[in-house]
């Protein structure tokens, strides 16, 4: 807000950009929803009533943080245990911190009470949408609302399925359900993979991370594997 | 486990919405005070690979032959076709057929 943007002489926040942005992310939600089903899933093994998973998804709304957490919650719930929930929740968004930061252009000039709100639906797929929409001379906000808020209500209501179907099946090993979950993270990797030299925070993630978990266990696994990788993250080449 | 702490559940929920939605904020309204260098950026960069990656390592460790044949099938079908809900669908189809020959 120190550069206000200067006024133009577009429509700000119409309900014909919404659309716009929310038809834009279309795309992305089969393997949003695949990925909420999973998460639906994991949730009634652990335990969670259906109210309490889609509190999680409706307020939380972060996939990987949802299931990551979920996955390694800890049998007791100390003081400990809960920083080091909140510790690998804010290490995993911490990506967000730079694409929060990319949005400065779109948003800067817009009031705070529209751009705060709007900023709670941001999510991946709306954000690359938005970066190529703006490119293309979009100044509309309500772009990177509507396509956020497509993927909220989505991510919110297919929990549901899989919650209903991780209920029903009895021995999760027998359909494999119980290797869903690192099945979507290792399908995850292959789009980010970029060649060995651009990709020393995958490799060294991996890695501390099987070595923590062989030799330590418990949560520190990731925070390990993620605090390593980033590290690592700095040799990559650009 | 969770059910029979509810309470500590909700607080914990609370607290992670906080922390997420500070995530979502932070780097839109730092950005004008504070520059991110290529350092750091690289950093911020590798950071979800890395994450990503290690989600991996307990499955690998404790799952057993089980385990990495499921989710060398899924890495397959991922580099062949791109298609991720194939490819999760491949691993479990491969894990329960592990499952069924006593892996």
């Amino acid at each position: 807000m120190t550069t206000p943007q200067p006024s133009s002489e577009h429509a700000r926040w119409t309900l014909a950009a919404f659309r716009h942005g929310a038809a834009d992310v279309l795309p992305f939600v089969p393997g949003l929803a695949a990925f909420s089903m999973a998460y639906g899933t994991l949730a009634a093994r652990k335990g969670m009533t259906l109210f309490e998973t889609l509190l999680m998804s409706a307020t939380v709304f972060s996939g990987v943080v949802q299931m990551v957490v979920l996955d390694g919650w800890p049998e007791v719930l100390t003081a400990g245990a809960i920083v080091g929930i909140l510790a690998l929740t804010a290490l995993i968004n911490a990506r967000y911190l730079m694409i929060g930061a990319t949005l400065r252009p779109l948003l800067g000039g817009e009031p705070v009470h529209k751009v705060y709100p709007t900023l709670f639906f941001l999510v991946e797929p709306s954000w690359l949408m938005t970066l190529r929409y703006h490119s293309n001379g979009g100044r509309d906000p309500a772009y990177l609302l509507g396509g956020g808020v497509t993927m909220y209500a989505v991510w919110v209501t297919t929990a549901i399925p899989g919650y209903i179907a991780g209920a029903a099946v009895g021995n999760p090993q027998q359909f494999g359900i119980d290797l869903m979950v690192p099945a979507f993270f290792v399908a995850m990797m292959v789009p980010l993979w970029r060649g060995v030299r651009r990709s020393w925070g995958l490799i060294v993630g991996a890695l501390a991370a099987v070595l923590t978990e062989y030799l330590i266990g418990g949560f520190w696994y990731l925070i390990v594997g993620a605090v390593a990788g980033c590290i690592a993250g700095v040799f990559n080449d650009d | 486990m969770i059910e029979k702490d509810a309470f500590g559940f909700f607080v914990v929920i609370a607290l992670m919405t906080i922390v997420v939605y500070l995530t979502r904020i932070t780097g839109y309204w730092l950005i004008g005070r504070f520059v991110i260098g290529p350092r750091l950026r690289r950093m911020l960069d590798a950071l979800p690979g890395a994450i990503i990656a290690a989600t991996v390592a307990p499955s690998l460790v404790q799952g057993g032959p089980r385990a990495i044949l499921a989710l060398a099938a899924t890495l397959t079908v991922m580099i062949v076709i791109r298609k991720d809900f194939a490819a999760v669908v491949a691993g479990a189809a491969v894990a329960a057929a592990a499952f069924a020959y006593g892996l």
